[in-house]
């Protein structure tokens, strides 16, 4: 949009990477003089939010210097070898794909950083967490932004010490278990995945992403990409999660602190599905072929499996977290993604992005609002806070109670809201498969998955039925409504759901180039 | 003179690259120089000997420098093999700086254990024995003949079980000292046995002659050849403490007085590791579908047993925190072991060594690291019990920031980058050679350590019980925990610095 020269646009994506890292070391340090505040714990939260928001700020100018022109291009690339003897390099760059996810990320962040500028997360000392929170923000950011199988790997397990210390330190009840079904889990995943990066890039030669695109899985025979394939599937699905992987989500999105759920669910989740379409789909397409249907079914499971287990939670009586049901929630929602990236087909992949970027403005939006519902009443119990008759947030704090309403129905996916385009591109994807894949399976897949936005309307309406709308006898207390910080920190989802709702050609305009051209191996 | 006269004086008299056998001779005549002085040096200057030996030590590194520019060869055969009993070519270099770094960062912890023990410890006795075993352990890597590996060896351990059981009047010491003594003495009965073998069936002492000769060994003597084969790699693989041969580690490491458990840990291993790899891969290349398939299996067993010991350690129990880094060093010698089995299989065998030692690079420098801050804990908790480490950040958190980051380097996750980094060479040199159950099976070890080193680590930052106890920590401890860290660092910021031995031929 705008002409930004391009040493400049390495620097900022090199300074978006680096930044938080170098942050995360200042807020170790003693604050020097002038910047010390009214005391050391509100200096480094408020050194948190600087730095987040110079990363935003250089994000968002990133994206205005990007050439939209091009989004299958990679741009603001930076190559440089680090570790000749494992033919590591440092390359950055990004194109239409991980743009949206980048500039997500770091909106994210810096409003988790806000969130808790205003609110100080109960636990430890605060240092940490504006340090863990850094170092989170840096892996996650690099993952989107490195073009080297071994260097992704890298970015991918540096979240998780951060991750597991947010869970374990700042969380709620079952912290300590939870953070360590979390790590333990993912990280069993990334080590499989490890070995079949290693395999693709010893026999392929080069550990280049770009170049391993180019080449389309030329110089791997089937039988390598089969391997390759299911471990680095292991891996990322583990991520993702793909039903029946999921285990730990549930347990990991209770026990986190509101910003640990946001970022877990907003940014981390991503990186799974971020890596079906950056690395197996271009890297090993004949592997992938093979396991297409199977991720399908599988994908299709969770979505099913994910609104049921919503349902069930919603009921009345059945002690149902609410925190718990947005993490099934996501199990379902992220087998939309997954069934999109399976189809194969440019619909069904920018679906599965564009579900990946809804998902996380959403999602990241509930986590903020059941966060302060928790403030406020003390709980995520859905029949501890409905009572009898329902919560009666409308009454009680209006304002509040007409987010969540607003977040559960983005959520299910009302047209006009982000929550919509990507579920149903997935399955006009499915509708119509890639050559090669079987029709009638995916159109059965199609078939349950569309159901399962039924199901998914139906836990999410309850929801808001129990929560928001009942009788509001006149001795119960008000809440106090939204606050001016949450206003500002929830306003820009809000406005962004809307946005990518009504004009999806924002962001599709930028994955689809893109995608044509990793699903044709470059070579368009 | 006559002519054969003549001959035979050129062939006894050679000339010896003395700068190539500099680094082992210079520890091993400070050695003496100690121990001689501890004779004339007055009680209140005992001190000077570990200065004295400290700075030997440091020397010795220096002297590697000169080295750097090529393959340098002495003790020569003047026949037409030109077989040379000693090497200083890339690998040997690469082995004693790792030897003579540990040995250092070893010495440096000593310093502070020696003052803290008063009279407890004979200074004159220990920097000898010290120096002496270092001595040995830099000549092994050099070493290209069974005699020099053997003598090598021995003088690399003989003094190790002194150092164990020099704590005078300490019972655990001794019976530590005499576990470690009879199996690794039995251990190198059976080497001696495998290596007098070799030699009968093949008529060779020197590595490269015996790869040579054995591929056409006498029908006869076959059977002769390939039991030798077999009880040299199992007296070897003793000294790496490769389960099942690694049954006194933990409570030799107990017993020992600490900077010794720290040596034995990195340079112990060092040397049984090098030992096998010159075993192996230069003498015994034909026998690659001998010792391939077993090394495997040894270091499938040693990482599995060496975690699952490490995982059963309750933190309340004394001397829980070296028993745990005993089990994980089992663990770390399974990882270790990986690449030299996948040697057998992969067409590049120097890569996969290479692989080893960039990995037992970075092994001695976290691992000393972390043995530097059990020592500063354990002055103050004589105990030294994991949940002595509790709430280590607030009494000093520069300590326990610096015992995080080791403990994620061994764990090999981020920030840790190059423990991360050299797993990874370890991964590809087995997935290189098509060993994909071991890589497997690594990877789930290495799962199951992140467990109990990010127990310990989480363990530092939770919140003191009872007041935080004031660690002073003592100028060597000091500049141990600083060489160690700042190696650390600046290895995971460029990796390459050691990985790159992965990359390149090293003999």
């Amino acid at each position: 949009m705008i002409d930004i020269n391009e040493s400049v646009m390495q620097f900022l994506l090199a300074l978006i990477v680096a930044g938080p890292l170098l942050g995360a070391v200042a807020a170790l340090l003693p604050a020097p003089p002038g910047l010390k505040g009214k005391s050391p714990e509100q200096a480094v939260l408020r050194h948190g939010v600087t730095v987040t928001g110079a990363v935003l700020i250089a994000a968002i100018v990133l994206a205005l210097g990007f050439d939209h022109g091009h989004p299958s291009r990679m741009q603001a690339t930076t190559d440089i070898s680090w570790i000749p003897a494992l033919d590591v390099r440092i390359h950055l760059g990004i194109d239409g794909i991980s743009l949206p996810l980048l500039v997500l990320t770091a909106l994210l962040t810096f409003l988790c950083a806000l969130h808790s500028y205003f609110r100080t997360p109960s636990g430890p000392t605060p240092k940490a967490f504006v340090a863990l929170l850094l170092v989170l923000e840096s892996g996650t950011l690099a993952s989107f932004a490195v073009l080297d199988l071994l260097l992704f790997f890298l970015a991918f397990e540096t979240v998780l010490v951060p991750m597991y210390f947010l869970i374990a330190r700042w969380g709620g009840e079952g912290r300590a278990e939870a953070a360590w079904k979390f790590i333990l889990y993912t990280l069993l995943g990334s080590v499989v995945m490890l070995l079949g990066l290693l395999l693709i890039g010893i026999t392929a030669g080069t550990f280049d992403m770009v170049a391993l695109a180019t080449d389309n899985g030329r110089s791997l025979t089937t039988s390598v990409q089969v391997i390759a394939v299911l471990a680095i599937g292991i891996g990322l699905a583990v991520k993702t999660p793909m039903w029946p992987l999921h285990s730990w989500l549930p347990d990991a999105h209770t026990a986190a602190p509101t910003v640990g759920s946001v970022l877990l669910a907003g940014v981390l989740l991503k990186m799974g599905t971020y890596g079906f379409v950056r690395i197996v789909l271009p890297v090993a397409p004949d592997g992938f072929r093979t396991f297409a249907p199977y991720l399908a079914a599988l994908a299709v499971v969770g979505i099913i499996y994910g609104s049921l287990a919503c349902l069930s939670l919603a009921r009345r009586g059945a002690k149902g977290d609410l925190k718990r049901l947005i993490a099934y929630s996501s199990v379902g929602h992220m087998g939309f993604v997954l069934l999109g990236v399976a189809t194969m087909t440019p619909t069904g992949v920018n679906g599965a992005l564009f579900a990946n970027v809804a998902h996380g403005l959403i999602t990241g939006l509930l986590f903020f609002l059941v966060g302060a519902l928790k403030d406020r009443t003390g709980s995520t119990d859905l029949d501890t806070l409905a009572e009898e008759t329902g919560a009666a947030l409308y009454g009680r704090a209006p304002r509040l109670g007409g987010l969540l309403a607003f977040a559960a129905v983005a959520s299910l996916g009302l047209p006009g809201l982000a929550g919509f385009w990507g579920e149903m591109l997935a399955l006009f994807g499915a509708f119509d498969p890639a050559a090669g894949l079987s029709r009638p399976a995916f159109l059965t897949f199609m078939a349950i998955g569309a159901s399962g936005t039924l199901l998914t309307a139906a836990y999410l309406l309850l929801v808001v039925r129990r929560v928001c709308m009942g009788a509001a006898p006149q001795d119960r207390p008000r809440l106090p409504d939204v606050r001016r910080h949450e206003f500002a920190a929830w306003t820009p989802l809000v406005v962004l759901t809307v946005v990518a709702g009504l004009w999806p050609k924002a962001l599709l305009g930028l994955t689809d180039p893109a995608v044509q051209q990793l699903l044709s191996g470059g070579t368009r | 003179m006559s002519a054969p006269a003549q001959q035979l004086a050129q062939n006894l008299v050679q000339s010896v690259d003395w700068l190539a056998v500099a680094p082992p001779t210079l520890v091993a005549v400070v050695g003496l120089a100690v121990l001689v002085a501890d004779l004339f040096v007055a009680e209140h200057r005992k001190a000077l000997l570990g200065w004295v030996s400290v700075a030997g030590l440091a020397a010795a590194l220096l002297l590697l420098l000169p080295l750097l520019d090529g393959d340098r060869a002495t003790f020569c055969l003047n026949d037409g093999t030109r077989a040379c009993s000693y090497v200083a070519d890339p690998f040997t270099l690469a082995v004693q700086l790792l030897v003579l770094g540990g040995a250092l960062v070893a010495a440096l912890l000593s310093v502070t254990t020696l003052k803290d023990a008063g009279r407890g410890l004979p200074e004159g006795e220990f920097w000898f024995l010290l120096l002496s075993s270092a001595a040995g352990a830099a000549l092994l890597p050099a070493s290209r003949d069974l005699a020099t590996l053997i003598v090598a060896l021995e003088v690399a351990s003989l003094p190790a079980f002194a150092l164990v059981g020099l704590r005078h009047g300490d019972r655990r010491s001794s019976e530590a000292a005499l576990k470690f003594f009879l199996s690794s003495v039995t251990a190198t009965a059976v080497s001696l046995m495998g290596v007098s073998f070799v030699y009968a069936s093949t008529g060779t002492l020197h590595l490269t002659e015996i790869a040579r000769r054995v591929q056409d060994v006498d029908g006869q003597l076959t059977t002769l050849a390939d039991t030798g084969v077999v009880l040299t790699l199992v007296g070897f693989a003793f000294k790496t403490a490769a389960v099942p041969f690694h049954f006194w580690v933990p409570d030799t490491y107990v017993g020992a007085p600490l900077p010794i458990a720290a040596y034995l840990s990195v340079v112990g291993k060092a040397v049984g590791l090098t030992g096998l790899v010159l075993v192996t891969v230069v003498a015994l290349p034909s026998y690659a579908d001998v010792w391939g398939p077993a090394l495997a299996a040894l270091a499938a067993l040693t990482m599995t047993v060496g975690n699952a010991g490490a995982l059963r350690q309750r933190g309340t129990r004394a001397y829980s925190a070296v028993r745990l880094l005993a089990w994980s060093s089992i663990g770390q010698a399974g990882y270790l072991l990986v690449p030299i089995a996948a040697a057998a299989y992969s067409g590049d065998a120097e890569r996969s060594i290479g692989s080893t030692v960039a990995y037992a690079l970075m092994y001695g420098a976290v691992n000393l690291g972390a043995f530097a801050v059990a020592a500063l804990v354990g002055r103050t908790a004589s105990r030294n019990r994991l949940t002595d480490y509790r709430g280590l950040y607030a009494s000093h958190p520069l300590a326990a920031l610096l015992l995080a980051f080791f403990l994620l380097c061994l764990a090999g996750l981020p920030p840790g980058i190059i423990g991360l980094f050299a797993k990874v060479t370890v991964f590809s040199a087995a997935v290189d050679a098509g060993l994909g159950w071991l890589a497997v099976l690594m990877a789930v070890n290495v799962v199951v350590a992140l467990y109990y080193y990010l127990r310990w680590t989480a363990l530092l930052f939770r919140a003191p019980e009872g007041t935080p106890r004031e660690h002073r920590s003592p100028a060597p401890l000091t500049a141990a925990l600083a060489v160690t860290a700042v190696l650390a660092v600046a290895l995971s910021g460029a990796p390459q610095l050691i990985l790159r031995f992965a990359g390149t031929g090293l003999f």
